[in-house]
């Protein structure tokens, strides 16, 4: 392994953390929204969330592209108020990770909140709690294994993520190339052993994000 | 404690309660069958539904009033509420557990948790998590976590339904000792006669959302032992 994998492997891993760390307050919040309130719209956020799990990744990339990109109203905004550029660097891997993996966080934790007993936040609000209390003091504890389980999720999606990255960040060595797009790559140039080096790594990965997140919801769940 | 509900309405589906009554009692039943509308009327009482009109005052505390744009949320009302299923937190101790609400009761009207432990026979469970405690032991440590917030009210919400006959004749003396210990009144829910008697010094019989007829309970059920319902009692209007 050169140090140029070491780079991809990084890239990745640390696009994958932030992509996970930026959803995770917009995710945990949008699903408790969906799993406890009723509000105008609802029904068109959750089908505008669970679209990027139904859609090929190359579409909403090209979505993305078309919003981030250099002419892309985001894109424009974020070039006039920051001077920053989003396609074709890792902020794009970042934004194409966070968007694919979002709906799996959303989803799992959503199901995290609906799990909890409704009459238990009853109560504590007729124990004198303020919704902030109950919130922090009993729906955030018994969710967290719900929680871990969706950023665990997330994480291991955005691992894995190519249609939408491959699109709107490219395959720049050393600046964005992600181990999925390195072993697309490696595959087009007939570098099949280099191709199965990265597919260890990724195997590796993923089967250590899901077997904490498994043993996570074992030792939760014998507390 | 003098119990106003005027002019209570509530719609949910094709579901209608409408409560107008006025009650002086230390603990009031509210009998009926399932589907008359007695959760419905404990969670409006306690803040946790919100009803398209009414007025719900204890003594001289409003609670609610439509007419004047009065609606305290659950946490301002001092309504203490045990449900059926008793919704004791998981996660916490039993400890924790009780001490959830004390910390919001006002210092003078703090109920001591030692008082409660003794009462209720739950001192050695202090220490342990809820996964631990029998049926009975869960029963008891909801009633004293909902008295140790000190409240003006005690809503319980049929808390001895799932219980079998053996167990249920150990928890009722333990509702006696805090109806006699701490004196704070209470609606209780229930559909059994046989609690309703032994508890209650007034009931609000209700069907299909309305009340029907206030009563002392040994007017409503036959003194036999079957404890069965007076004839006439679900045909006659208050």
């Amino acid at each position: 392994m050169t140090t140029d994998d070491a780079q991809v492997i990084g890239l990745t891993l640390g696009t994958a953390t932030l992509s996970t760390l930026i959803i995770f307050p917009f995710g945990v919040a949008l699903a408790w929204l969906l799993a406890r309130k009723e509000w105008p719209g609802k029904s068109l956020v959750e089908t505008l969330v669970a679209l990027p799990l139904v859609m090929p990744p190359v579409a909403t990339g090209l979505i993305l592209l078309t919003l981030l990109g250099r002419r892309g109203p985001i894109g424009v905004f974020l070039q006039n108020a920051f001077g920053t550029e989003i396609v074709f660097t890792w902020k794009a891997v970042v934004a194409a990770m966070a968007v694919m993996s979002f709906p799996f966080l959303v989803r799992t934790v959503r199901l995290a909140f609906e799990e909890i007993n409704p009459r238990l936040e009853h109560v504590a609000r007729t124990l004198g709690a303020s919704p902030l209390r109950v919130f922090t003091t009993i729906t955030l504890p018994l969710a967290t294994r719900g929680m871990v389980a969706g950023a665990v999720w997330a994480f291991a999606r955005a691992l894995g993520e190519f249609g939408a990255t491959v699109l709107v960040a490219g395959d720049i060595p050393g600046r964005t190339t992600v181990m999925s797009v390195a072993i697309y790559s490696d595959i087009q140039l007939g570098d099949d052993g280099h191709a199965y080096q990265f597919l260890g790594v990724s195997a590796v990965l993923a089967f250590a994000a899901i077997l904490f997140s498994n043993q996570f919801s074992r030792w939760g769940g014998a507390r | 404690m003098r119990f106003q509900c005027r002019r209570l309405q509530l719609r949910q589906g094709a579901f209608l309660l409408q409560v107008d009554l006025e009650i002086t009692g230390q603990v009031i039943g509210i009998f009926g069958s399932s589907g008359a509308g007695k959760t419905s009327l404990l969670e409006v009482v306690a803040g946790l539904r919100r009803s398209a009109a009414g007025f719900i005052a204890l003594d001289d505390h409003v609670l609610m009033d439509t007419s004047a744009r009065k609606f305290l949320v659950p946490e301002q009302r001092g309504v203490g509420y045990v449900p059926q299923d008793l919704a004791l937190f998981p996660h916490l101790s039993v400890r924790k557990n009780l001490l959830y609400g004390h910390s919001h009761a006002t210092l003078s009207s703090r109920v001591d948790l030692n008082h409660v432990a003794v009462v209720l026979e739950i001192e050695s469970l202090l220490d342990r998590s809820i996964s631990q405690l029998s049926g009975g032991q869960k029963q008891r440590v909801a009633f004293a976590r909902a008295l140790l917030a000190s409240p003006r009210l005690l809503l319980m919400d049929e808390p001895l339904a799932s219980l079998d006959q053996e167990l249920k004749s150990k928890i009722i003396p333990y509702l006696k000792r805090i109806r006699d210990e701490f004196q704070i009144p209470m609606l209780y829910v229930s559909h059994s006669p046989e609690e309703v008697t032994q508890l209650c010094d007034r009931v609000i019989v209700m069907r299909d959302g309305k009340c029907l007829r206030i009563s002392r309970p040994e007017e409503l059920f036959e003194a036999s032992t079957s404890m069965a319902l007076k004839p006439g009692v679900y045909d006659s209007e208050r």
